[in-house]
């Protein structure tokens, strides 16, 4: 039995306190921005050469692929030809999105992180997997942030509206509006807010109905005598029939909440994409947290052999997070048709780092960190490799959003780790309250003895 | 040459050949060789056995082919014959390195593959026409086989082995 420390609750809360903090001072002083301070401030960063230079050069190469794509967002449109107003505009709209997407992109970290567990959770019953029973609880904690990070996430996009999801605007769908765009009005029978509320409620409704159910048989099976395992085929059931609805929905959800702030761009294996860095996000958890409790003396029936298949599974998933990603980055470069790739040119440009960066840390890193069987056994490493892998798939979600929302005008400063530390503060509470609720082993499981034998 | 003798003990149970190994290994005895039909999980680690070091050869062949492949492809696409083929930039290796990346990631996989089952082959001496090895046509189907050197007191070896419930013993002269 875990209980909820004292000291963890603190943590939280500074986190939480101090995230709101930082983000809420970022958020004042951005929307104080006008076009008139965004001019001083473009002339004050032309004098000093530098970013100036470069910003005219991308202005005129902005204006050449507005010219043949039409591409991104009301504002972009004409920022090659205007130079003066349209484009001081344009700037002020991205310093405006900027705390919004911190915002969405930290509650959506988070929130994947409990959805990917879920799925992971699913399948281990779905496959009858014999060495992970131990862990359900870990796992049906971590779920527990499931349904208040959807939500949030839901929240903020539709508090967002136009800061995050240019369609929300209704002037691009208003034939008679100057902001009038084909594209967008062409896709309104999907992308509306009305359509993605619902659309949102019915995922976030299905999604926490398996969580709710889940636990409840999970629980129930604690408690049933020996030899009834009526509430075990009952959690088979229904982990199958949610991992066909998930992987669905799953899909539906990243067009919705992440493919959409591009809206004139689409991907058709962006759902899997965005579900391999879930899937390995939530696994790393898993393992960071038993590993955590383990060390608390919290978990003794759970040995190296457990660790060794978590870091096996991280090893395993990030490989193919990696492959997803190059599948979908080389078949775009590739053939080079200009209405696809600018999703790429705007990421290579602004976002070098942060876009090469992260295939560094959630390919290679994990690939040469936990390829030796050893290694995986050995908590600090894999708690190292974790927090890369991590960090990784957070700047993962930050090149998704970012790029359609900030443009160049990105930086990881407070508005993004005032934002990390607010949700990181609430999952690490909502979290670890749940798992304060019960047992730390599901020890009505009929395949929980072997999992106590497991060894590789 | 030196004729030594060997005593092969027969069991028909792979749990009684893990407890026999165990403790002929505890009697302080030298196991040469154990024969059995399938892989028996432990018995390695019961007999003392060092770890196997393919995985790390699969690993640097799989270097090779990583080193061979960039090699070859900078070569041929970038510094021979830097041709445009339907607008690929081959004005230097990363620029096109996309394009580049299937190819490295078979052959990586090609030489990390086929090298390591040949040095498998090389260090347990397997080849075609190779002259089979087992004391006992037996081992292949349903028998294990141990074989231990005897040193000295053979009765004393003989008595251990039909403790750990061999089902036969023999003695034999073995060439050297």
């Amino acid at each position: 039995m875990y209980t909820l420390s004292n000291r963890l609750k603190i943590v939280s809360l500074i986190l939480i306190i101090l995230g709101a903090i930082m983000w809420g001072t970022s958020y004042y002083s951005s929307h104080h921005v006008t076009t008139e301070d965004v001019k001083t401030m473009l002339a004050e960063e032309a004098s000093h050469g530098g970013h100036g230079d470069t910003h005219a050069t991308e202005d005129a190469h902005h204006g050449e692929e507005h010219a043949t794509t039409s591409h991104e967002n009301e504002a972009h449109a004409d920022a090659g030809e205007h130079h003066g107003d349209e484009h001081a505009e344009h700037v002020m709209h991205q310093i405006h999105n900027r705390p919004w997407s911190a915002l969405y992109v930290a509650a959506f970290f988070f929130m994947m992180i409990s959805l990917g567990v879920l799925a992971f959770y699913a399948i281990q019953f779905a496959a009858q997997a014999g060495w992970s029973p131990l862990l359900f609880r870990v796992m049906e904690a971590i779920t527990y942030y499931l349904l208040p990070g959807a939500l949030i996430v839901l929240a903020i996009a539709v508090l967002a509206g136009d800061h995050i999801f240019v369609w929300m605007n209704p002037d691009m769908v208003n034939p008679e509006s100057a902001d009038y765009d084909k594209l967008v009005a062409g896709k309104s029978g999907w992308l509306n807010k009305t359509g993605f509320i619902i659309r949102a409620l019915i995922f976030i409704g299905g999604w926490s109905l398996y969580r709710f159910f889940a636990r409840k048989f999970s629980l129930a099976q604690d408690e049933a005598p020996e030899g009834d395992i009526r509430n075990f085929k009952k959690s088979f059931r229904i982990a199958a029939a949610f991992l066909v609805f998930y992987i669905y929905t799953e899909s539906m959800m990243s067009w919705d909440w992440i493919m959409s702030v591009d809206p004139h761009w689409f991907s058709t294996l962006f759902g899997w994409y965005v579900f391999a860095s879930m899937f390995v996000s939530g696994i790393t958890v898993i393992a960071l947290m038993t590993i955590y409790l383990k060390s608390k003396g919290l978990l003794p029936a759970v040995n190296d052999s457990h660790i060794h298949d978590l870091a096996k599974f991280m090893f395993g998933i990030s490989i193919f997070w990696t492959y997803l990603w190059f599948s979908q980055f080389m078949l775009i470069w590739y053939s080079n048709i200009p209405e696809e790739v600018t999703y790429f040119v705007t990421r290579i440009e602004d976002y070098k780092l942060p876009f090469f960066g992260m295939v560094a840390m959630n390919f290679i890193f994990p690939l040469l960190l936990l390829m030796n069987s050893d290694y995986k056994r050995i908590p600090w490493f894999v708690v190292m490799a974790g927090i890369v892998i991590l960090a990784g798939h957070y700047l993962d979600i930050f090149n998704m959003i970012m790029p359609a929302t900030v443009g160049d005008r990105w930086f990881i400063g407070m508005p993004e780790i005032g934002a990390i530390l607010l949700f990181a503060g609430l999952f690490l509470l909502l979290v670890f309250y749940a798992l304060s609720k019960e047992s730390l082993t599901a020890k009505g499981n009929p395949f929980v003895k072997e999992s106590e034998h497991f060894h590789y | 040459m030196e004729a030594s003798k060997v005593i092969h003990a027969i069991y028909n149970d792979d749990d009684v050949l893990m407890h026999a190994v165990k403790e002929v290994r505890a009697a302080k005895h030298h196991i040469e060789e154990v024969y059995t039909p399938f892989p028996v999980h432990g018995l390695d680690k019961a007999m003392g056995l060092a770890p196997t070091r393919l995985a790390i050869c699969a690993f640097l062949y799989g270097c090779v082919g990583i080193t061979v492949a960039t090699l070859m492809m900078n070569f041929i696409m970038i510094e021979d014959w830097p041709q445009d083929i339907g607008g690929k930039p081959s004005f230097s290796y990363l620029e096109n390195l996309p394009a580049f990346v299937p190819i490295m990631f078979e052959l990586t996989v090609f030489f990390a593959a086929h090298l390591m089952v040949i040095t498998f082959y090389l260090r347990s001496k397997m080849w075609p026409f190779k002259q089979a090895e087992n004391p006992d046509p037996r081992t292949t189907d349903d028998h294990f086989l141990m074989e231990i050197p005897v040193q000295g007191n053979e009765q004393d070896l003989h008595n251990l082995l039909v403790k750990t419930g061999a089902v036969e013993i023999n003695v034999v002269d073995k060439a050297h």
